[in-house]
């Protein structure tokens, strides 16, 4: 058991803890550090897709695990960075100057997006969203002109300072570069006054707006910075997969964006990482699995399944998610033999109600 | 304009089973469309694989239905009763993944497309000079006549008003003697049958197939438009948005009959954030 012992006000400021943190991250950072010189391609294409998927889920983890507005519309975010890089890359806009563009347009679409939400609330703000993420979806598809509608665009090899990134390695780097930054920079931003708005908005508005939390400010900053993330996510993705259509941004995606967030666990920015990690892997353990199994049943149905089925299961039986069960299993290593089964349990209302009676 | 009344009257049964459900229990149930797409597959085993006729077709699809939603209630949904909102939302939306799933699989009905005879031909009849096909007047008809039989249940019958009663309040209604969780499960076994029969409505016009519940996404906006909080709201909402895609259809370019629906709900949903026919609440600190 380690006991943080707070001496000066600088100890709360700093980024990690406690030295067991500088050595655990350090081994993560110098394991991805190598990672290019002994996994293999297909492994390295996993480990883009982790590290994309991150970014998006950091980004919508922002939204709705910290200022609890729900988004079914994220994919949308993801299509507007996706298609302005893919555009701007074809004019032969630098990666310097495209990705900020790609980012920018995501977060002028949140900025959008969040202002009804000044309005509606829970459920009707998904449904808004879900409308959204429709209406972008089409305009994508018949946007011709510009988007090259159904048969989608091609992105070449992103390239820096004249260095040509388009191999494994050097996309791995920019990506794990990019999903650091936005880890820090949301770090930083959740322990400032704007990130401290947030979780008041998200705890309760009502109480929020009478400690003198502008709503209507932070809800949009929330929605155009989580936009913002999920386009330099979607810039990313669009030079992952190099060729980009409308069908890759539909609502299925936005549902599956979101599941980052639930199953990496609401509310912790590990989540986000986690969940994204999961979220890659499962299709593969999904696809070993299909061989154990008779013929019939290892159509596209089986994969749609197991999705549901870890959603349900998950949300039953762990709703703090994958980084909830580690913290659970650290608690009890660490608080051995004192760890009481209730110690993480949410206080549960019989019905929780939003309506007033 | 008629065949947007009918395309209408399913969105309006869609957004029944989701108002039914959100009233009781304040989930919107994302699997709506999977169910009715169940419950289309249901009716196709009974009328194709066993021969039954058109009415028996119904009865057991319906009935079979609401099983199944008594059954996702009692497993799934009883044990996060009273998480978030959200959590739940998102349970019903993992429930859809497996039903979609589980259809593919099933030996005889797989990922095909089906088409479920009906005994309403394509035939058309003529009444004050305006033509009428006899499938669209039997789809409106059946909607109206299960909307009185529902009216009458809610009224009437002691476990209608048992319903009524838990979802506008649902401590009070425990308080009175209502076994209110099992009112809940009730309550899904109703909405699935709803939605069964929405189901079976639908299938003559976009046949059956298992990702058919996609249609329960344009139920959402009938829903929202309508106020999720109301019966009518629903059936109205569903037959506004039924209408403007029938008329977005005819008169824009292509392209806006699928957008149409969301566009009104958001335009809905900028005017009054609670739909047309929602109550405005206030919430305590």
């Amino acid at each position: 058991m380690r006991f943080l012992f707070k001496t000066s006000y600088e100890q709360d400021l700093r980024l990690f803890k406690h030295g067991g943190q500088v050595f655990w991250y350090g081994l993560l950072m110098l394991l991805l550090l190598a990672a290019p010189f002994f996994a293999g391609e297909y492994l390295m294409s996993q480990l883009h897709f982790i590290c994309i998927y991150s970014i998006v889920g950091l980004g919508l983890m922002l939204l709705v695990g910290y200022t609890g507005q729900v988004s079914l519309g994220h994919a949308a975010f993801l299509a507007a960075g996706a298609y302005t890089e893919a555009l701007l890359q074809a004019k032969d806009v630098p990666f310097l100057v495209s990705l900020p563009c790609a980012a920018l347009l995501a977060a002028a679409l949140g900025f959008v997006v969040g202002l009804p939400a000044l309005r509606l609330k829970g459920i009707y703000l998904a449904i808004a969203t879900l409308a959204f993420n429709v209406i972008v979806e089409e305009v994508v598809t018949r946007w011709e002109s510009l988007t090259n509608g159904n048969s989608g665009l091609h992105l070449k090899p992103v390239s820096l300072f004249g260095l040509d990134l388009g191999g494994d390695a050097g996309f791995f780097y920019l990506c794990v570069a990019l999903t650091v930054l936005s880890v820090l920079a949301l770090m930083n931003l959740l322990r400032s006054p704007t990130g401290r708005a947030f979780v008041a908005i998200r705890d309760s508005e009502i109480s929020a707006s009478c400690m003198g939390v502008n709503l209507a400010k932070y809800k949009t900053l929330s929605f155009a910075i989580s936009a913002a993330l999920t386009g330099i996510g979607g810039a990313l993705y669009a030079h992952k997969v190099t060729f980009i259509t409308p069908e890759q941004f539909t609502l299925l995606q936005s549902i599956e964006l979101i599941t980052i967030v639930i199953l990496g666990g609401v509310g912790f920015l590990h989540g986000a990482v986690l969940g994204a990690a999961f979220l890659i892997v499962l299709p593969q353990l999904i696809a070993l699995a299909k061989d154990l199994l008779p013929a019939t049943m290892g159509g596209s149905g089986l994969q749609s399944i197991v999705f549901g089925l870890v959603l349900i299961v998950f949300i039953i039986f762990e709703p703090l998610g994958l980084y909830g069960r580690w913290l659970k299993i650290r608690t009890w290593f660490e608080l051995f033999p004192f760890y009481r089964a209730g110690m993480f349990r949410r206080q549960k209302s019989y019905m929780k109600s939003e309506r007033l009676r | 304009m008629l065949a947007g009344v009918a395309q209408g009257c399913v969105y309006a049964l869609v957004a029944l089973g989701f108002v039914l459900i959100y009233k009781a229990t304040e989930t919107v149930n994302f699997a709506q469309g999977d169910l009715m797409m169940l419950g289309g597959f249901f009716a196709l085993t009974a009328s194709v694989i066993w021969g039954w006729p058109y009415w028996a077709t119904i009865v057991f699809s319906v009935a079979a239905m609401a099983i199944v939603g008594m059954l996702i209630e009692r497993v799934v949904l009883r044990p996060v009763l009273g998480q978030p909102a959200f959590t739940v939302v998102m349970i019903t939306i993992g429930v859809g993944y497996v039903l979609r799933g589980l259809v593919t699989m099933v030996p005889g009905w797989g990922t095909d497309t089906y088409t479920l005879p009906t005994p309403f031909s394509e035939g058309t009849f003529k009444m004050g000079g305006v033509i009428f096909a006899v499938q669209e007047v039997a789809v409106i008809g059946m909607t109206a006549a299960l909307c009185a039989v529902l009216y009458a249940f809610f009224r009437f019958s002691k476990l209608g008003v048992a319903m009524q009663a838990t979802s506008q309040n649902q401590l009070a209604a425990a308080y009175m003697g209502i076994p209110v969780r099992r009112i809940n499960m009730f309550i899904w076994g109703l909405s699935s049958g709803v939605a069964a029969f929405a189901g079976i409505l639908l299938a003559p016009v976009t046949f059956v197939h298992s990702n058919m519940g996609f249609i329960g996404l344009k139920a959402f906006p009938a829903a929202v438009v309508g106020g999720f909080g109301s019966v009518p709201g629903a059936i109205v909402g569903g037959l506004i948005i039924g209408l403007v895609e029938a008329f977005a259809g005819r008169y824009l370019p292509e392209g806006f009959k699928d957008v149409a629906a969301y566009v009104v709900v958001l335009a809905v949903l900028l005017v009054r954030p609670s739909g047309i026919f929602g109550e405005t609440a206030r919430k305590k600190v």
